[in-house]
């Protein structure tokens, strides 16, 4: 029996000729990360477990990217603690204010992460590097810490589901269309356990900035990792930049999968998540013209916070005003993106349209800062979850959409197809 | 190892979000996680929950973040076990890790009421719903998790290892 490309990743690593689904493995990691929030807690067991040393210096990361810059004195002692924990034991990959950028843009910008590599993060958007052809998954603070002792981590092997993109996409339509169609498809359990493995000729459409946001969300499936062949489109983006050794993992011919889906990217539309689940995916034909007035329009995160999603938005707000009433917040990903924009004159379209324009920060994704939403307030947001409560008041509403929409969406101040912008 | 109390039930898709808020994540006290647990699904939780007490909920229990404030502050809250049609991964892994007991089980799940008193032998992975007097079976764990949850947690069990 053949293997997918998960299987043969946690094999490699596992010391093992081949694995079959469902098996218990123990395989070494290339890289253990954590952000403020998660570490603290891995820290915490780490010297419960009277550890004295980390397994391997350079193949550790934490990343201060949730509430930072300090949105509080609590959120500052949970930073002070992981810098003094990264100093006293020299971890290479800590990366502070300054140096920081949203964990899941930074890493595969910093060349920390690439193919073939074996990663587990304690921030469930691990799954993100998949995009360059690497196993990697979101785990707990318990499992970082034992990662940061080790080197090693158990995992079940797991099936997969082969999703076959065809066809070129419209202007307009991105990775979070993608994703979002999948997801509202197969909905939230959709890929429980699973791998999600994409194939098919449609990819060479998808840029690496849109396979990153299509990784990234296999979580919202339930997903325990999604994964993209590596191609020319990787191979590019990885050369000069990778600080590993890249490894190609193809799935086997007769690699064995649960189920397989077609999907035809011609034919696919702007896609919205309504509350409170990113399966509720609506495209925005389906969406009564002024029947979701915002409050807010993030533009940002983990998912879309990379240099073409900043473009896109840019595209949409270039020589028009963010409507009367409407918060637009568009948050760089990395200090690198943020340069970018600002030299390609992003930055002067979004501040004379009316927006804002943050230091990196998850912020406002996860309800920290930097745009909490009121009780009865309503976001367009390209950030990956729309929880009962995910960005500020309980009551409040967020909106899952591409880069695109939202910049359409907060020039009109309802939800909107941005080709009637 | 068994487990007695009086049960709080809930739907499908119970997200780590409404389990503990991120606004509450500044912290890593399991006394300061645990009384805002359940907080934006169910606001008088903490306050009628009682040490012992079974939670109970469908499919996709603790989906969304890898949050181990999640586990820790139901488990700091009282909770004694969480029966569940299924489990998100990542909280899966986290309750195990730390010494969480979960069970999943599809029947019990479905018909299992808030307020029935149920108690949970883990050693068998017998369910009994004492209200209905109806009893359900688990699946077991798998022996390699057993040893993990055996040694006490990962934390040990990799200690342990080296």
């Amino acid at each position: 029996m053949g293997m997918t490309m998960s299987q043969k990743i946690l094999a490699a690593h596992a010391g093992l000729d081949s694995v079959k689904a469902g098996q218990l493995i123990e395989a070494n990691l290339d890289m253990v990360l954590g952000n403020d929030i998660t570490s603290p807690v891995a820290i915490n067991v780490f010297n419960d477990g009277n550890a004295s040393s980390v397994f391997d210096n350079s193949k550790i990361a934490m990343v201060m990217d949730h509430f930072t810059p300090n949105k509080d004195i609590k959120a500052a002692e949970q930073c002070a603690q992981v810098r003094r924990f990264a100093d006293k034991y020299d971890i290479k990959n800590f990366f502070d204010v300054g140096q920081m950028g949203i964990e899941h843009a930074l890493l595969p910008e910093k060349g920390l992460v690439g193919p073939g590599s074996l990663c587990i993060g304690a921030d469930s958007h691990t799954c993100t590097y998949g995009a360059l052809g690497a196993f990697s998954t979101g785990v707990g603070s318990t499992d970082m810490a034992a990662g940061m002792i080790s080197g090693k981590a158990w995992f079940k092997v797991p099936s997969a589901i082969k999703f076959v993109l065809t066809g070129k996409p419209a202007p307009f339509i991105s990775g979070k269309d993608v994703i979002l169609h999948i997801i509202g498809k197969i909905g939230v359990d959709g890929a429980l356990y699973r791998s999600m493995e994409f194939f098919g000729d449609g990819l060479q459409y998808l840029n690496i900035d849109d396979r990153l946001c299509i990784a990234n969300m296999a979580i919202e499936a339930g997903a325990k990792n999604g994964i993209f062949p590596v191609d020319d489109i990787t191979r590019e983006y990885i050369k000069d930049r990778f600080k590993g050794e890249p490894k190609e993992y193809f799935a086997d011919d007769d690699a064995e999968y649960d189920e397989e889906y077609v999907i035809d990217l011609s034919t696919l539309r702007p896609t919205v998540a309504f509350p409170h689940l990113p399966e509720n995916a609506r495209t925005v034909d389906e969406i009564g013209e002024t029947e979701v007035k915002i409050d807010q329009a993030v533009i940002g995160s983990c998912t879309n916070g990379r240099i073409s999603d900043l473009r896109a938005a840019a595209e949409i707000l270039k020589g028009k005003k963010v409507a009367k009433g409407v918060r637009c917040i568009i948050i760089p990903g990395t200090q690198n993106v943020y340069l970018q924009a600002m030299h390609e004159g992003l930055f002067d379209i979004f501040i004379e349209a009316g927006a804002v324009v943050s230091t990196p920060t998850c912020g406002p994704c996860l309800g920290g800062h930097m745009g909490i939403l009121a009780k009865g307030e309503k976001a367009i947001s390209t950030t990956n979850r729309n929880f009962v409560g995910r960005m500020g008041h309980v009551e409040s509403e967020v909106y899952l959409a591409s880069p695109a929409v939202a910049a359409a969406s907060a020039v009109k101040g309802y939800i909107t197809d941005p080709a009637k912008v | 190892m068994k487990a007695h109390g009086t049960v709080h039930k809930y739907g499908d898709n119970v997200d780590t979000d409404v389990i503990i808020p991120a606004r509450y994540l500044n912290t890593s006290s399991h006394k300061e996680l645990a009384s805002h647990c359940m907080e934006d699904i169910d606001i008088d939780f903490t306050k009628k929950v009682k040490d012992g007490d079974i939670m109970v909920a469908e499919k996709n229990f603790g989906c969304g973040s890898s949050r181990e404030h999640a586990p820790i502050a139901i488990k700091a809250s009282g909770i004694s076990c969480v029966i569940a049609s299924t489990f998100a991964r990542i909280f899966y892994r986290n309750s195990i890790n730390i010494g969480l007991p979960i069970l999943e089980c599809d029947a019990a799940a479905k018909e299992i009421k808030a307020g029935d008193d149920v108690e949970v032998d883990f050693d068998t992975g017998v369910i009994t719903d004492n209200t209905t007097g109806k009893t359900y079976q688990a699946e077991p764990f798998p022996p390699f998790i057993q040893g993990i949850i055996k040694d006490g947690g990962l934390i040990n069990h990799v200690t342990k290892q080296a």
